[in-house]
């Protein structure tokens, strides 16, 4: 079942920018784009793990600050032709405050 | 645009595409990348195989692949991307008021846009007999058909044509084990592409070959043969011999015909669309009739139609970007460059090489060797060129072309190739061809040949930018472009290096930059959104190319009032530190000159063990690097470091190397350190278009390196000699010399002077040597020498920008600037 918890404001997250959201040890990036839209995946690169909350947003992408490889903030898909996927996690904006779901994670994290 | 409809919603258009070749299938891939939702689309192709490389049918011709080798767009690829191929449908009616096309057979298609991508067929020669059966054409699989079985029961055969297709018809059959000989009526093969001597050069390899040649021959007639029931093929009236105005004549069983192309404008003209020389289109690639474009050779722009696909690929790129309603996509014509595809014979040929007034030629033969090049040259621009036997650096003088670089610096070495201009990079594995799969060719990303070669052949690439993308390869230092660029011409089989004339900035844009500069200087504008605004970019908010190009372009040129945005930087720029393969950071604090304290050392001593820094290392730059500090530590460390930040991290001043200099050492003539640490204090916080580094020496024994720096500075006797645009990376380029000056002040004003020029008037990412290479030194002297006004005048502009400059370090140590950068939130 979800755990939606409330983490931060969105205007906590610089726009075209990310916060790093500590989860025990798990790092999550939360992106916010131009149109105010919030994204949340693991801040691993699917390459070699660069810190996507690092790089720079553009649209609905992130290019990795490691190699710049583009993945796709709604799916954490790697844009073609690259392949490879980033863990992304349910997240929702209620007014201000953004929502992570946590659940997945814990049962990772059991 | 009118009717159009947005992307993804509401009915979605038609698009009808005529003409089922390379350039307009390349359409049809780069639209369904930007928009694949935006159209139904339906493609009519005459002949009855899906797009394939004609470009390859020579090769195919000569045996050396297969048909299956060369197709580029299986019928899977039309049907997943959903489109409706009719394929041995040739269309021959195009009504403009009902808005549809009808091919012979009747099937009908309405369209909202039209697209005509007919090409060229093969100009038939208005002969007596041109009609007769073995006379044929070189165009398409049909043609290398009939060739493959003609030679299979004939046995002469007679080419009319010395151009290239021509010759590579010959080569081709000669390879199937006909007698060739090849008609010219020129004075010389190939005269559009090649001057005389070289022409001579390649007729007798080629002859060496076995082929045959008649020179200034005109055809008169084809006369038919005697005998007709006797030939196989049954009915007569079948090509027996070549008659020319001369007289004479040659015996003949097949006669090809390759004198030149027309192109396809029979049916646009019957629907009433302006055409001369070609389908007339405007920039955006349209007819006189918006709702139909054209490209390809069937298409005349600026009245040209361009015989070579990579212009064509060029077209389908600003066509597939109006298609798709993006931005304002423009061609502006391309420069082209040909290679002859007979294996075993190196020839390329580009721009002008016949040269003429104001122009120079510097020539190269070795009649021996088989090797004559021919380069010419036009206010030190290289305007064009022509090569054969050895064409390894083709590709390098296509660009040095292509990018209008001034070579007065490199015209001694020139002729004898990019290896002999100091470029390390790829010292001595520039043959492409004769490269094995398995050697290494991008060094960055460890890429093989082999790699390449397959992404090249699986995945159809055509352009260096598609290489880069699919295998990475020359995507990191680039240091092996011109050898992928090889690489992609041996295994393609074409020519594929033209670009457009101008450079964009990246795909989001087609502006150069120094489009993109003066439009934010002329216009003011303040703010990136502002420039994409205004220059209409394709991209909501640009890529991770082109915002910190704008970012730095824009602090540059209103320094104090453009603001400068973070997000568009860097993230080394961002966190004013290098970010780490492991995530973590390193911290380089400045020491003015090389030179330090006991006081700064006992800090930083301090800090690597308060932040248990792993890692504490000395650094080429003659300062002191702790690596892998947490990046929420990096605020507190740069407090109690209080040392002023380095830069290392920066597209802007990094170090100014010294050595000791007239202070202590016995030879020392000039005090060079403190030369070095006045520079630095001076220029510090200076961001430019790359790393800026720099070096003072206290005299010719040189021991600060100043010959590879971006400016260097040797103290001799007398004063100051200054070097500009020295490198010791990638590509280890030497610094020329600039000027001697007497004064540490002008030591100061020259180094600004210039450091500004190249602020104001480089690429974003071109060190100092790239500029210089790209202007010409002489430019720069000019600006900064023979001009005392302008000199001061660059040097005042450097002050004001600087003067609003401030330490990064000290404003998030102390004052808690961006705060949230280094901050993580718990959950
Ligand atoms: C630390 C240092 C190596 C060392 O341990 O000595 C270093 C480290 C890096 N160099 Fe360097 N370079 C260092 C001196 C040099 C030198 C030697 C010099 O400056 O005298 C050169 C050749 C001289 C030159 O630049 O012309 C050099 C040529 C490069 C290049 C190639 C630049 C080029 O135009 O070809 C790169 C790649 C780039 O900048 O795009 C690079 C990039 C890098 C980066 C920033 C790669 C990156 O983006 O992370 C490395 C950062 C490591 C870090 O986090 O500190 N580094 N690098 C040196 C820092 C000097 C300093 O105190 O600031
Ligand atoms: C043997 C050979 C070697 C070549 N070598 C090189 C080279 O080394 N480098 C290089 O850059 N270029 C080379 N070229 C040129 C290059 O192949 C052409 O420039 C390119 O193919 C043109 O593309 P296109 O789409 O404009 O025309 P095409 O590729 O010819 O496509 C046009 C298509 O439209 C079809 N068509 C025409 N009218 C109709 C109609 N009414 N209805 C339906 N379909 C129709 C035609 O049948 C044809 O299939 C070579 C060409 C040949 C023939
Ligand atoms: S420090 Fe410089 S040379 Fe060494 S690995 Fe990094 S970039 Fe390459
Ligand atoms: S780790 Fe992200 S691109 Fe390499």
């Amino acid at each position: 079942m979800n755990q939606w918890t409330d983490i931060l404001g969105v205007s906590d997250i610089p726009r075209l920018g990310a916060r790093v959201v500590r989860h025990g040890s798990l790092d999550i990036a939360v992106f916010r784009n131009a149109e105010d839209e919030v994204f949340a995946l693991e801040d691993r690169c699917p390459h070699k793990g660069g810190p996507l909350s690092q790089g720079i947003v553009h649209g609905r992408k992130v290019a990795c600050p490691m190699h710049n490889w583009n993945i796709e903030l709604d799916s954490g898909r790697a844009v073609a032709p690259d392949q490879g996927c980033a863990r992304e996690f349910p997240v929702k904006v209620e007014g201000e405050r953004v929502w992570l779901d946590l659940s997945s994670v814990n049962v990772a994290a059991a | 645009m009118d009717m159009s409809t947005p992307m993804g919603r509401g009915p979605r258009m038609k698009l009808v595409m005529v003409g089922n070749g390379m350039a307009g299938v390349r359409t049809l891939e780069e639209l369904l990348k930007l928009a694949p939702d935006l159209y139904d689309i339906t493609v009519f192709g005459a002949e009855p195989h899906p797009n394939y490389n004609r470009i390859l049918l020579s090769p195919v011709l000569a045996g050396e692949q297969t048909v299956d080798d060369i197709v580029l767009n299986p019928l899977d690829w039309y049907a997943d991307n959903g489109i409706t191929l009719h394929l041995g449908k040739k269309v021959v009616k195009i009504d403009r008021s009902a808005r549809a096309v009808e091919a012979e057979d009747g099937t009908r298609a309405g369209y909202d846009r039209l697209l005509l991508a007919t090409g060229s067929h093969p100009f038939i020669l208005p002969v007596p007999g041109a009609g007769l059966e073995g006379v044929i054409s070189f165009r398409d699989i049909a043609d290398v058909d009939a060739m493959i079985r003609a030679s299979g029961q004939y046995r002469r055969a007679v080419v009319i044509g010395g151009g290239l297709l021509g010759l590579e018809a010959a080569n081709g059959l000669m390879k199937r084990g006909m007698e060739v000989s090849v008609v010219h009526l020129g004075p010389w093969l190939m005269e559009r592409q090649l001057d005389e001597p070289a022409a001579r050069l390649l007729q007798k390899s080629l002859e060496e070959k076995g082929m045959k040649f008649l020179l200034q021959k005109q055809t008169a007639e084809l006369v038919k043969g005697g005998c007709p029931g006797s030939l196989p093929s049954g009915e007569g009236e079948r090509v027996a011999a070549v008659k020319f105005k001369d007289g004479d004549s040659v015996p003949a069983d097949i006669v090809v015909m390759a004198v030149g192309i027309r192109p396809n404008t029979g049916l646009a003209e019957s629907a009433g669309l302006h055409c001369k020389h070609g389908i007339v289109v405007n920039d955006t690639m349209q007819t006189f009739d918006p709702r139909i474009y054209s490209i390809g050779e069937c298409a005349a722009h600026r009245g040209v139609a361009y015989g070579l696909v990579a212009p064509l690929f060029e077209q389908a790129r600003v066509c597939a970007n109006h298609l798709a309603h993006y931005g304002i996509g423009r061609y502006l014509g391309s420069v082209t460059s040909t290679k002859l595809k007979v294996t075993g014979i190196d020839l390329f040929s580009a721009g002008d090489f016949i040269g003429g007034e104001g122009t120079e030629s510097i020539l190269y033969s070795d009649p021996i060797g088989g090797v004559y090049k021919r380069l010419v040259i036009k206010d030190n621009k290289l305007v064009g060129g022509v090569m054969v036997g050895d064409t390894v650096d083709g590709a390098w003088y296509f660009s040095l072309l292509r990018d209008g670089k001034d070579v007065s610096e490199l015209r001694d070495h020139l002729m004898f190739g990019q290896d002999h201009c100091g470029n390390l990079g790829h010292q001595g594995i520039n043959k492409a061809a004769t490269m094995t799969d398995d050697m290494e060719v991008c060094g960055c990303n460890g890429v093989c040949k082999g790699d390449i070669v397959k992404a090249i052949r699986e995945k159809g690439l055509f352009t260096l930018e598609d290489v880069r993308k699919h295998t990475k390869a020359s995507s990191s230092c680039g240091s092996c472009t011109g050898l992928v660029e090889q690489i992609l011409a041996v295994t393609a089989g074409g020519d594929y290096s033209a670009a457009p004339k101008a450079r964009p900035v990246c795909g989001c844009t087609d502006y150069t930059h120094e489009a993109v500069r003066a439009a934010i200087r002329q216009n003011r504008l303040l703010t990136i959104p502002q420039v994409m605004n205004f220059m209409e970019w394709r991209t909501p908010n640009g890529c991770a190319s082109c915002r910190p190009a704008l970012n730095y372009y824009l602090i540059s040129t209103w320094p104090g009032e453009a603001e400068d945005d973070p997000q568009s930087r860097f993230i080394n720029e961002r966190a004013h530190a290098n970010i780490q393969k492991d995530g973590t950071y390193s911290v380089i604090p400045r020491m003015w000159g090389g030179q330090t304290t006991p006081a700064e050392l006992r800090r930083i001593a301090d800090v690597a063990e308060k932040y248990a820094i792993p890692s504490v290392k000395v650094t080429g730059g003659q300062r002191i690097d702790l690596l892998g500090v947490k990046k929420e530590d990096l605020p507190k460390v740069w407090a109690d470091l209080d040392m002023p930040s380095g830069h290392a991290y920066g597209k802007a001043l990094r170090t100014v190397k010294t050595c000791v200099g007239s202070e202590w050492c016995r030879f020392g003539t000039q005090d060079s350190t403190q030369m070095g640490i006045d520079l630095e204090k001076v220029f510090f916080k200076m961001w430019a278009p790359h790393k800026v580094k720099l070096a003072v020496s206290g005299c010719p024994r040189n021991c600060a390196e100043v010959a590879i720096k971006d400016v260097g500075i040797i103290g001799v006797d007398s004063g100051w000699e200054i070097y500009v645009g020295g490198n010791g990376g990638i590509k280890t380029e030497v610094a020329q010399f600039l000027v001697k000056v007497k004064t540490p002040d002008e030591v100061l004003e020259y180094t600004g002077a210039f450091l500004q020029l190249y602020r104001e008037e480089a690429h974003y990412l071109d060190r100092t040597v790239h500029y210089i290479e790209r202007v010409g030194l002489d430019t720069v002297k000019k600006k900064i020498l023979d001009d005392n006004e302008g000199r001061h005048a660059l040097y005042e502009r450097l002050m004001f920008a600087l003067s609003v400059e401030r330490d990064p370090w000290v404003e998030r140590a102390k004052e808690g600037k961006l705060k949230h950068e280094f901050e993580t939130v718990d959950a």
